[in-house]
C-alpha cells in the first residue's frame, strides 16, 4: 500500500481495525476523540461492534466483558479518562484477558488542559491500577511507528493474556504525517478455549480476579510475575541514534524523542558527541541496554514532556557513576530543539571543564 | 470425606407408575454454597436456574456475577460466568452480549452493587435496551461487608452504618429501583417480586422467567427485583427475617409489574 497523509489519531483508529479489532468501547475526551469518531463509523461499517459509553469507567467495563468472550477488544482516552479506568484494568489484569487501550496524554493533574503531554508515564508503567502487574507499554515517535505498534499491540495482547497501552501525546495524535496502514487481516474465526461465550458442550469456564485464599492469590502472583518476566525478555523495544561514539547521551521518547532527534543532528554539526537513546516500551523498560551504554558513557540528559518521571528509571538503568541532567516541560509544552541544544551545550561544557580540572 | 445425599448423582431410573416431582436443575453445580442459613440468595439461585432449565439455555447463557454475597455465584452455576468489579457488572454483560449477541447474559447484583455503586451502569444498560437481565436482590442492607444502610435500607432501619435508624434527612430515602428503571423506553420489562412465602417464590419464578423471554426475544433491558432476607445481618432468625420482609419491606416496596413490554403482556393472556 502507498503512503497517505494521515492524522495521527486516525490513522491508529484504521490501524486497530485493520490490525483485527473486533470491539471499541469509548468515551469521548480530547485530544483522542477522532480516533473514537473513526471507530463509530467504520466499525458498523465492517460489522464490528462499537459503542459510546457512558462514562471511561463502564467503557473499561464493557472492555472487560469483550475481552472475557476473547475478541480482539480496545478502548481509547486521555490522561483523566486512563485515571477513571484504573480499576477496570486492575480486574483486566487479575483475570488475564487480553485488552488494548491507547492513551493520547495531556497535561495533568486534575482537568489541567488538552496539551501534548507525557503526564502518564508513571499512571501506566507503574502497574496502571492496584496490585502487582505491569502492562506492556509502547510509545510511538511517528505516526508510521504508532500504525505498526498499533497492530503488534493487539498481537503482544493475545499471546501474552496481557493489558497492551499505547501511550502517545496530543501532538501524534493531532499532527499529519505521510504514513502507510497494513493490509486488512482476516478476524478470527474461533474463540480461545477459555473465552466466556457459553458453555454449549465443555464445562464451564469462569473469568474472575478473586482468590480467596491468601495462598491461591499468592500462587497466583507468582504465575502472573513469571509471566512478566518472560515479557521483559522477549518484548523490549528501543532504537538508538548516534550512540557508538557518543559522550554525552539523551533519553527521551515519543514528541520528545523527535524534538532531541533534530537536536542531535544540529549538535554533531558542532562536532558535540552526543547521541540519542529512545526507548520504544516504557515497560518494560530497556534497563540493561541503558546500563551497558553507561559503562562507556558518564553523561546522561532525560528529555521529557513532565516534570521528570521516566527520570528515575534512567537513573536506575544507569547507576549513581553518571551524571543525569534533567531538561522536562509539563504542562503541555513541547520542549524546542533549541533548548535541548542550549542544555547539551551547557553539559558538554562543563563536563570538558571537569576533565581539563582532573 | 463423607457422601452427601445430593451428591449421589447416578441416574435414578423410574418405575413406570412413578413421576419425578423434584430434581436438581442442571444449571446448578453439585456443591455447596457460603451463603448464611436462612439467607434467600440459594432460594434465588434455584429459581434463576430452574428457568434456565425450562428455557432450555443452559448452555449458552452467561452470569455476571457482583461484588458483595453472590461474588462467587459462577461456583454455584453450571453456565459460563464471570466477576465483575463492584457495580459494573451491566457494564461487563454489555461487553458480553454485544460480541455475543446470540447468548444469555444476565446479572445478579445485591442493593449496594446496584443502586448504589453501579447505578450509571444499570441506567445506562436499560437506557440502551440492553439485551441482559438483571436479578437484582434487594435485602435493604449491605450483607457482605456486615450490614451497614444501603440506598435501598428503609427508613428507621438500623444498621451498622445508621445505629440510631436511618434519618431519611441527613441519608436520604430508600430507592426504588423497579418503579425507577420501569421509566426508560429500553426497558421491557421491569416488576417487583419477594421471597418470604411459597406463593410469593412461585409468582417470582414466573416473573424471572418473564424476564429471561424478553432477553431471548430481543425486546430490550429486563430486570427482576426480588426482596430478599437478610438474617445474620438483620440480627433475626429465617422465620423472623421472612416476616420483616412482609411486614416491613413490602409496605415500603410494593410488589408489582412496573414495565411489561406489550409483546410479552400478549403471551400471558395466551396462557
Amino acid at each position: 500500500m502507498a503512503k497517505e497523509l494521515l492524522k495521527g489519531n486516525v490513522a491508529i483508529a484504521e490501524a486497530a481495525i485493520r490490525a483485527g479489532c473486533q470491539a471499541y468501547f469509548g468515551y469521548p475526551i480530547t485530544p483522542q476523540t477522532e480516533l473514537l469518531e473513526h471507530m463509530s463509523k467504520r466499525m458498523p461499517e465492517l460489522g464490528r461492534t462499537f459503542l459510546q459509553a457512558e462514562s471511561e469507567v463502564a467503557a473499561v467495563n464493557m472492555v472487560y466483558g469483550a475481552a472475557s468472550a476473547g475478541v480482539r477488544v480496545m478502548t481509547s482516552s486521555s490522561s483523566p479518562g486512563i485515571s477513571l479506568m484504573q480499576e477496570g484494568l486492575s480486574y483486566i489484569a487479575g483475570s488475564e484477558v487480553p485488552a488494548v487501550f491507547v492513551d493520547v496524554m495531556r497535561g495533568g493533574p486534575g482537568l489541567g488542559n488538552i496539551q501534548p503531554s507525557q503526564s502518564d508515564y508513571n499512571q501506566v508503567t507503574k502497574t496502571a491500577g492496584h496490585g502487582d502487574y505491569r502492562p506492556i507499554v509502547l510509545a510511538p515517535s511517528t505516526i508510521q511507528e504508532a500504525i505498526d505498534l498499533m497492530v503488534l499491540s493487539f498481537d503482544l495482547a493475545e499471546k501474552y493474556r496481557t493489558i497492551v497501552f499505547m501511550v502517545l501525546d496530543g501532538a501524534i495524535g493531532q499532527m499529519m504525517e505521510p504514513a502507510e496502514l497494513p493490509p486488512m487481516r482476516e478476524l478470527p474465526t474461533e474463540r480461545p478455549s477459555w473465552a466466556l461465550t457459553g458453555k454449549g458442550n465443555r464445562d464451564k469456564n469462569i473469568v474472575t480476579s478473586i482468590r480467596l485464599g491468601a495462598q491461591p492469590l499468592a500462587d497466583f502472583n507468582d504465575i502472573l510475575q513469571e509471566k512478566l518476566a518472560v515479557i521483559e525478555k522477549n518484548e523490549l523495544r528501543y532504537d538508538e541514534l548516534y550512540t557508538d561514539d557518543a559522550e554525552l547521551v539523551i533519553v527521551a521518547y515519543g514528541t520528545a524523542a523527535r524534538v532531541a532527534h533534530t537536536a542531535v543532528k544540529h549538535l554533531r554539526e558542532e562536532n558535540i558527541p552526543v547521541g540519542l537513546f529512545r526507548p520504544i516500551t516504557l515497560w518494560p523498560f530497556p534497563y540493561q541496554q541503558l546500563g551497558e551504554l553507561a559503562d562507556r558513557v558518564s553523561t546522561f540528559l532525560s528529555v521529557e514532556m513532565n516534570a521528570g518521571q521516566m527520570i528515575h528509571d534512567v537513573r536506575e538503568s544507569v547507576g549513581r557513576q553518571a551524571e543525569i541532567e534533567f531538561l522536562g516541560r509539563p504542562g503541555g509544552i513541547i520542549p524546542l530543539p533549541e533548548e535541548i541544544e542550549e542544555k547539551v551545550r551547557d553539559m558538554w561544557r562543563q563536563k570538558n571543564l571537569a576533565a581539563q580540572i582532573n | 470425606m463423607a457422601t452427601l445425599a445430593f451428591q449421589q448423582s447416578e441416574e435414578k431410573v423410574l418405575k413406570p407408575t412413578e413421576k419425578l416431582m423434584y430434581e436438581r436443575p442442571h444449571s446448578l453445580d453439585e456443591t455447596h454454597t457460603h451463603y448464611c442459613p436462612g439467607c434467600t440468595h440459594g432460594i434465588a439461585h434455584r429459581l434463576v436456574a430452574e428457568v434456565l432449565d425450562e428455557l432450555g439455555v443452559q448452555d449458552k447463557t452467561i452470569l455476571v456475577a457482583p461484588v458483595g454475597c453472590s461474588v462467587l455465584a459462577y461456583n454455584y452455576f453450571d453456565v459460563d460466568g464471570a466477576e465483575a468489579a463492584h457495580g459494573r457488572a451491566p457494564a461487563m454483560a454489555t461487553g458480553l452480549k454485544r460480541v455475543n449477541p446470540d447468548s444469555v447474559v444476565f446479572t445478579y447484583q445485591g442493593d449496594g452493587d446496584l443502586a448504589s455503586i453501579g447505578i450509571a451502569e444499570v441506567i445506562h444498560a436499560a437506557v440502551r435496551g440492553e439485551k441482559i437481565t438483571v436479578i437484582f436482590i434487594n435485602n435493604a442492607i449491605y450483607g457482605m461487608t456486615g450490614g451497614q444502610m444501603a440506598p435501598t435500607t428503609i427508613e428507621g432501619q438500623v444498621t451498622t452504618s445508621s445505629p440510631n435508624g436511618r434519618n431519611v434527612a441527613t441519608t436520604g430515602y430508600p430507592m426504588h429501583i423497579a418503579e425507577l428503571l420501569s421509566g426508560l423506553p429500553g426497558t421491557a420489562y421491569s416488576v417487583r417480586r419477594s421471597l418470604h412465602d411459597t406463593r410469593h417464590i412461585i409468582q417470582a419464578k414466573k416473573a424471572i422467567k418473564t424476564a429471561f423471554e424478553a432477553q431471548i426475544k430481543g425486546l430490550g433491558f429486563s430486570i427482576v427485583e426480588l426482596l430478599s432476607s437478610c438474617p445474620t445481618n438483620w440480627g433475626m432468625t429465617p422465620i423472623d427475617a421472612l416476616a420483616w420482609v412482609r411486614d416491613s419491606m413490602v409496605p415500603q416496596y410494593p410488589l408489582g409489574d412496573y414495565k411489561v413490554a406489550d409483546e410479552l403482556q400478549k403471551k400471558r393472556g395466551q396462557r
